[in-house]
């Protein structure tokens, strides 16, 4: 994708959309694309939260190893999801492995980048927390819908 | 066809009794048993209350001497005419076992014609309220179909008002307007004691002709108006039906439902002795012959197994039964059958244990003073 | 004068039918599809969305939603879950077993207005049953509708239903190759579960519609329908366009028994299908 196509392409996704044109632009000019193969780790539990992740095709798996359990699946996430909101926060680490399931195409924005402009544009960086602050509120609730085990039998 | 209204003398209306019997009627009307006037078979005009009132109040029901022989001098008991229409008790149906299965069987029940007597205003419209409830919509009750069609209504008008009446303030009484055979109103006088009636149908016309009556003078027509007149001017309660849905729809977490829980057993007596509440729920039995067999019987939302679904009740507290009986009569009744569902009768609150009164919660409700 | 007045069912919706159990499918662990035929009498036609009273002999009777195909009504589908007494004891018939059977009751789908738009269909746990039907009519007349989506919620991969059916129409109910519109997520992943881990409703914001022309169908716990709702309008659907299968005690399906009120509706009659707008003021308040 050229950097033009990037930039209209970051402006259509309901994540980005509203952000200013040079914001747009220099997203695009950080943007990293990245495929991987099926098994392949994105990250592991215990690395450094070094960039955020927009997932453009594919699966990716949020796993824990348990002893005795193996890896146990907390989440899945698909085309269009935004993975790595603690990248707003500095020096954090990863508390899941996101393993690719099925072959993914993503896109990887520098953490330490994002936070830099962040704190040099505050507006920049505002539209950009209150993003993750969506992303963020989504995960709490959808986890907090799975606590209800809605589907199991009554009691 | 009577045209106008008749007079019908005291003994008239053991003729009437008489004829309707004749005819093939099963006459019930009111009677005094166990220190309350109960709707049951008459046979004879000393079954009815002759000379009792009954005084009512928020809780209270007591029955008292008039000093008069008046016949239907009181107002409503705890009974009302829906427990022939809508019996308390009803089989739906009996079913067999038989090669592996079983089969249903279709008996014929055995119906008699009711002829009611003594049916109030407020009884009046309860009655059409539950036509449209059974009848009204896609689907007919053929069991309270086969009841009603057959029966013969001799309304009488009420000449006194309860304390716990309010049939004025909904426009359901006092005076029987309409969907009655025949409509009565009691007169005492001096020596005198008679009714002044008025037709309402052609089996009304067809009766009233095979006894002794005649053509009402024009005074007397003004005693029984005044008579009826004298029991609006009784209502001891009211309720404002203007706007009433809107208002509830709008005070659903009004601190009042909170206030009226506290108070309330939660017993159901409201819907009980209420004329037009028509829940029910069904039972199913079987016997060691093979015979399984499924009634249905008089419910009531107070109750936690009403809105049971798998896992618990949907309505849990007292405020949340209270809340779905009140707005169920005043407000959402309104929306699915086009009119109230209170016919102003008053028979739950004289029969509430702790003497709840939903005209008094309503007009709470309204930030009225109460 | 006593009159000898009887009932038959066809009078007496309170009556019902004896159907015989031509077949028992075991589903999951608590759910079980029965197949029925009128052991007399016509067939029982249906729209997608409606469902009946089954009685089981001496036990009781409930509601049950239909689960077959509206264009093959010879055979009337059912599929149950074990909850309670009745439905016990309908999981444990087997071929050759006679139900009672009265219905079909209530409202349906709306797949006529939906024609010519995109279709959002919503299942959680055992809400699949009741919008097959409407799956099935779609397939029937697939040319009719524009992109049509499963998003189908369950707790473990073990409670999935008609899993062999959900692989077929992610080819069938495809709008163009490589559609995937048959999208599944649980709640727990255990065993050799290969796809989506998480909740339902966030099958939602991804979804390509074109919200002014999508109808969507939800069944499911209420919780998960009122968050659905949320996701759905969050995308820009019309609220008059969303449509939930709603639940509630019955006991006589026909108005009578007043149960099933919710609000101003029967569950029975209105429902069991609402739009969004007739229970708006309603879902979020507590213990209606």
């Amino acid at each position: 994708m050229s950097k033009a196509g990037l930039e209209h392409y970051l402006g259509e996704h309901p994540f980005f959309r509203g952000m200013r044109p040079k914001d747009l632009a220099w997203l695009a000019e950080l943007a990293e694309p990245l495929a991987l193969e099926v098994g392949d780790y994105l990250y592991r539990e215990g690395d450094e939260s070094k960039d955020f992740y927009l997932i453009q095709e594919g699966l990716v798996r949020l796993e824990i190893h348990t002893p005795g359990r193996g890896e146990l699946v907390i989440q899945t996430l698909g085309p269009g999801e935004v993975l790595g909101w603690s990248v707003m926060l500095p020096e954090t680490r990863k508390t899941f492995d996101a393993r690719i399931f099925q072959a993914t195409r993503l896109l990887a924005f520098d953490a330490a980048a994002v936070r830099k402009h962040s704190e040099e544009d505050h507006h920049f960086g505002y539209e950009l927390c209150k993003r993750f602050s969506r992303v963020i509120g989504e995960r709490l609730q959808a986890t907090r819908l799975r606590l209800l085990d809605l589907y199991g039998q009554p009691h | 066809m009577q045209k106008g209204p008749f007079v019908l003398e005291r003994s008239g209306l053991l003729q009437l009794l008489q004829a309707l019997k004749a005819k093939g009627y099963l006459t019930l009307g009111p009677t005094v048993r166990e220190g309350a006037i109960v709707y049951d078979q008459l046979s004879r005009l000393e079954d009815l209350p002759i000379g009792y009132t009954d005084h009512q109040e928020g809780g209270t029901y007591r029955l008292r001497r008039r000093g008069d022989e008046a016949l239907f001098g009181y107002n409503v008991g705890p009974h009302s005419w829906k427990r022939f229409l809508h019996p308390p008790i009803l089989r739906l149906f009996r079913a067999r076992k038989i090669n592996g299965g079983f089969e249903f069987e279709h008996e014929a029940e055995a119906l008699p014609n009711y002829a009611f007597i003594g049916v109030r205003a407020c009884e009046l419209l309860a009655i059409r309220v539950q036509d449209q409830v059974f009848l009204g919509g896609a689907y007919q009750d053929p069991h309270y179909k086969a009841r009603r069609e057959r029966v013969f209504i001799v309304a009488v008008n009420c000449t006194q008002a309860g304390n716990t009446c309010f049939c004025a303030s909904v426009q359901s009484g006092p005076k029987a307007q309409a969907g009655f055979d025949l409509a009565l109103t009691e007169v005492l006088e001096g020596d005198r004691h008679y009714f002044v009636g008025e037709v309402g149908s052609e089996r009304g016309a067809e009766v009233l002709g095979e006894i002794p009556h005649r053509a009402a003078l024009p005074s007397e027509v003004a005693q029984a108006e005044a008579k009826v007149a004298q029991a609006t001017r009784q209502m001891g309660r009211s309720l404002a039906t203007e706007g009433l849905k809107e208002m509830l729809y709008q005070n659903l977490e009004h601190p009042r439902w909170e206030q009226v829980a506290a108070r309330c057993l939660s017993c159901g007596n409201c819907t009980q002795v209420c004329p037009t509440c028509f829940c029910t729920s069904v039972e199913d039995h079987t016997d060691l012959s093979g015979v399984a067999e499924r009634t249905r019987r008089w419910d009531s939302c107070f109750t936690a197994d009403f809105s049971y679904l798998h896992g618990g009740s949907v309505r849990v507290s007292t405020k949340a039964r209270y809340r779905q009986w009140l707005t169920h009569k005043l407000a959402t009744w309104q929306d699915q059958f086009g009119m109230l569902g209170c016919v102003g009768c008053g028979r739950c609150i004289t029969w509430c244990p702790v003497g709840i009164d939903l005209t008094e919660e309503v007009a709470a409700m309204r930030g009225a003073h109460v | 004068m006593v009159n000898p007045i009887s009932y038959t069912p066809g009078q007496d919706p309170m009556q019902p039918r004896p159907f015989r159990v031509v077949r028992a499918i075991r589903e999951t662990a608590d759910v079980v599809t029965l197949e029925l035929e009128a052991q007399s009498g016509p067939p029982l036609a249906f729209q997608p969305g409606q469902f009946t009273m089954l009685y089981v002999f001496g036990v009781g009777e409930v509601p049950i939603s239909i689960s077959g195909d509206p264009h093959k009504p010879a055979r009337l589908v059912q599929t149950i879950r074990r909850v309670g007494l009745v439905t016990e004891a309908l999981c444990k018939l087997g071929r050759g077993d006679v139900v009672g059977v009265r219905g079909p009751f209530g409202s349906h789908w709306p797949l006529e207005q939906a024609r010519g738009g995109d279709v959002v269909i919503v299942a959680g746990g055992i809400g699949l049953p009741p919008l097959r039907p409407a799956i099935y009519h779609i397939l029937h007349q697939r040319q009719d509708y524009g992109r049509v989506y499963l998003l189908y919620g369950a707790r473990t991969p073990a409670d999935l239903l008609f899993p062999e059916e959900l692989k077929r129409w992610q080819h069938t109910l495809a709008h163009a190759p490589g559609a995937s519109p048959v999208r599944v997520t649980v709640d727990r992943a255990e065993g050799g579960w290969d796809g989506a881990v998480g909740v339902v409703t966030s099958l939602i914001p991804v979804l390509p519609i074109d919200p002014l022309r999508t109808t969507a169908l939800m069944v499911g716990p209420e919780v998960m329908m009122r968050f659905t709702i949320s996701e759905l309008r969050k995308r820009g659907i019309p609220e008059e366009n969303l449509y939930l299968s709603m639940e509630r005690n019955m006991k006589c399906a026909v108005g009578f028994c007043g149960h099933c009120q919710y609000g101003p509706h029967f569950i029975c009659k209105d429902g069991p299908v609402l739009a969004f707008p007739r229970v708006r003021d309603w879902i979020t308040r507590k213990e209606v």
